[in-house]
């Protein structure tokens, strides 16, 4: 049974799930954003430092499934150093990749690649992109909420 | 006079098999394996007895009730008016008008607040409800509430899932208009105390609503020996069809209710000047009914009948007591509703697996299970959880799909640690 869902859920996205990564609060954080996925009880905050135009810092904490949890770890390790343009154009992408609407360029996302399976499963591509949507209001300075609904 | 089953005509003994057989959807394979459909609480699969009755009345009968004079005006009156008396001897009364139907439970629930309560609630009255409620039994008191001015009460549960009976007993005042309890938990399959609970209520002079939705499929219900005021149920959630369930009401409280929805039917004469009402319990019900719908949900009781209702609650029991055991062994399971007295609803968490992931996987083992809050979060949140895998079940499920549930998440857990 669990062969079929291979696709999903790959030994990178569960190895993220079991130690997820820059996972602490940040104290003297620029940014903190929550962000929320009602229908299935995703729950994570984003914290960023900014030094100029680029994330110098980025860390993340919350509770859900193994989709969201994995990409808010992954995601922090695309976009810690990167400018905060290149996390906006990171973020289409990735968004690209998880919806299949679009093109999406595969090798400049590396790792994140491992996420094309979600696209498979429709009912799961919101708990993949609440971490980088709660990062994109992060980075904007939007200070509300996110919700997937 | 209630129907009683007598020695002479009493039903077979229950062959899971046979049961199985009758219901079409269950014959299915879904991502290359065969369904086990463990979302009962959620809605009943239908049998074919079902189905017929619906395709009948849409391929032989279907005309407008009540008002027309042909034939088949006739028929389809004579078969609406047929499932409102199978209805109420269903729930142990023996007058088909106090039978109203609606839309389902919720609908009831909604319609009772907004007529009879409203109607005997005053600013600075209470409501009593029960923690451990679906949101359909939170809601509607919510908002009457909010116009009225009164205050809703929370009968809290203790850590089993159970209605702390010392806690109901020290709320209910001289204030008291109204209570309104499930007879089961759909979260945690808790069966409440409520004969103890209208009596209670009644002393203290409120009237009670039974929200009966979870326990309509699964145990004897009988409004006279619980001798409550107000009975919701849904006929979906007892292998019926969607979009049509019943409030069972007292004779005397539905003549003295206001009407709740204005249109047709409801009247019985309509000038600029002056409406006058119908009597019950066509007050209650305006405008052109789910038709089929009503004559599904006889069907369904008939299908109920005659099994048994006994038969089926003994035979979920077993269920029950199987999959608790089973389920227990497996580590890092935790069963959320561990009351004496339980339907077969089994919520669960575990440890460090989210409900999703838990749903999506067992999915894809062609298990059909529902995660998230089940429209009870007051309930998650006291047992501090956000969510819950919930396996609930009916007279078509088996040991077999007991065991196939535990071996799927026995694999979950293993790839999980």
């Amino acid at each position: 049974m669990f062969d079929d869902m291979r696709e999903l859920y790959q030994e990178v996205i569960m190895d993220h799930n079991r130690k997820p990564r820059n996972f602490h609060r940040m104290d003297g954080a620029d940014r903190e954003v929550e962000g929320h996925n009602p229908l299935c009880g995703d729950s994570l905050t984003v914290f960023v430092r900014l030094e100029g135009d680029k994330v110098a810092d980025i860390s993340w904490e919350g509770v859900g499934c193994a989709i969201s949890k994995s990409s808010a770890s992954l995601m922090t390790e695309a976009v810690k150093g990167r400018t905060t343009e290149e996390a906006r154009e990171m973020y289409g992408q990735f968004h690209n990749l998880v919806t299949r609407e679009g093109s999406a360029d595969v090798a400049s996302l590396g790792k994140l690649k491992v996420f094309a399976g979600v696209g498979e499963f429709p009912a799961r591509v919101k708990c993949a992109t609440l971490a980088w949507r709660t990062m994109q209001a992060a980075i904007e300075g939007q200070e509300e909420a996110v919700s997937t609904e | 006079m209630k129907q009683k089953s007598d020695a002479a005509t009493a039903p077979a003994p229950f062959d899971v098999a046979s049961v199985r057989a009758q219901f079409p959807v269950l014959a299915q394979e879904v991502h290359g394996h065969p369904l086990v459909y463990l979302d009962n609480a959620a809605t009943t699969q239908k049998p074919a007895a079902v189905i017929d009755a619906e395709t009948h009345y849409y391929e032989m009968d279907n005309a407008n009730i009540h008002r027309g004079v042909h034939e088949l005006s006739q028929r389809a009156t004579r078969s609406y008016e047929d499932a409102r008396a199978k209805v109420a001897r269903f729930v142990g009364s023996d007058d088909p008008a106090e039978i109203v139907f609606v839309r389902g439970t919720t609908e009831a629930i909604n319609l009772v607040a907004q007529t009879h309560v409203r109607s005997v609630l005053n600013k600075g009255d209470e409501v009593v409800i029960g923690e451990s409620e679906h949101h359909s039994n939170i809601v509607p008191w919510q908002m009457l509430c909010d116009q009225v001015g009164a205050t809703l009460r929370v009968i809290p549960i203790d850590d089993h899932g159970a209605l702390r009976m010392d806690a109901y007993e020290d709320l209910l005042s001289d204030r008291t208009r109204f209570v309104s309890v499930a007879h089961v938990s759909n979260a945690l399959g808790t069966v409440n105390p409520v004969q103890e609970i209208v009596r209670l209520a009644h002393a203290h002079g409120a009237k009670v609503l039974v929200d009966g939705a979870q326990a309509a499929p699964h145990i004897h219900v009988d409004v006279a020996e619980l001798d409550c005021d107000f009975y919701a149920l849904s006929s979906h959630k007892m292998y019926g069809p969607t979009g049509v369930g019943a409030l069972w009401g007292r004779r005397e409280l539905l003549e003295a209710m206001p009407p709740y929805q204005g249109g047709g039917d409801m009247i019985s004469s309509v000038t600029f000047d002056k409406t006058t009402y119908n009597e019950i319990p066509y007050r209650f019900e305006a405008g052109t009914p789910n038709i089929a719908g009503v004559i599904g949900f006889g069907a369904a009781v008939d299908w109920v009948t005659g099994i048994g209702i006994e038969a089926i609650a003994a035979h979920e029991h077993d269920l029950l007591e199987y999959a608790t055991e089973r389920l227990s062994a497996l580590p890092g399971l935790r069963i959320i509703g561990t009351a004496p007295e339980k339907a077969a609803v089994i919520s669960f968490t575990l440890d460090d697996i989210h409900p999703h992931d838990v749903g999506s996987l067992l999915d894809r083992a062609g298990i059909a299970v529902r995660t998230g809050h089940h429209c009870a979060q007051p309930t998650m949140a006291h047992f501090g959880v956000a969510a819950t895998s919930r396996a609930s079940f009916a007279a078509y499920n088996t040991r077999d799909e007991v065991d196939a549930l535990v071996a799927a998440l026995a694999e979950i857990i293993e790839v999980f640690a």
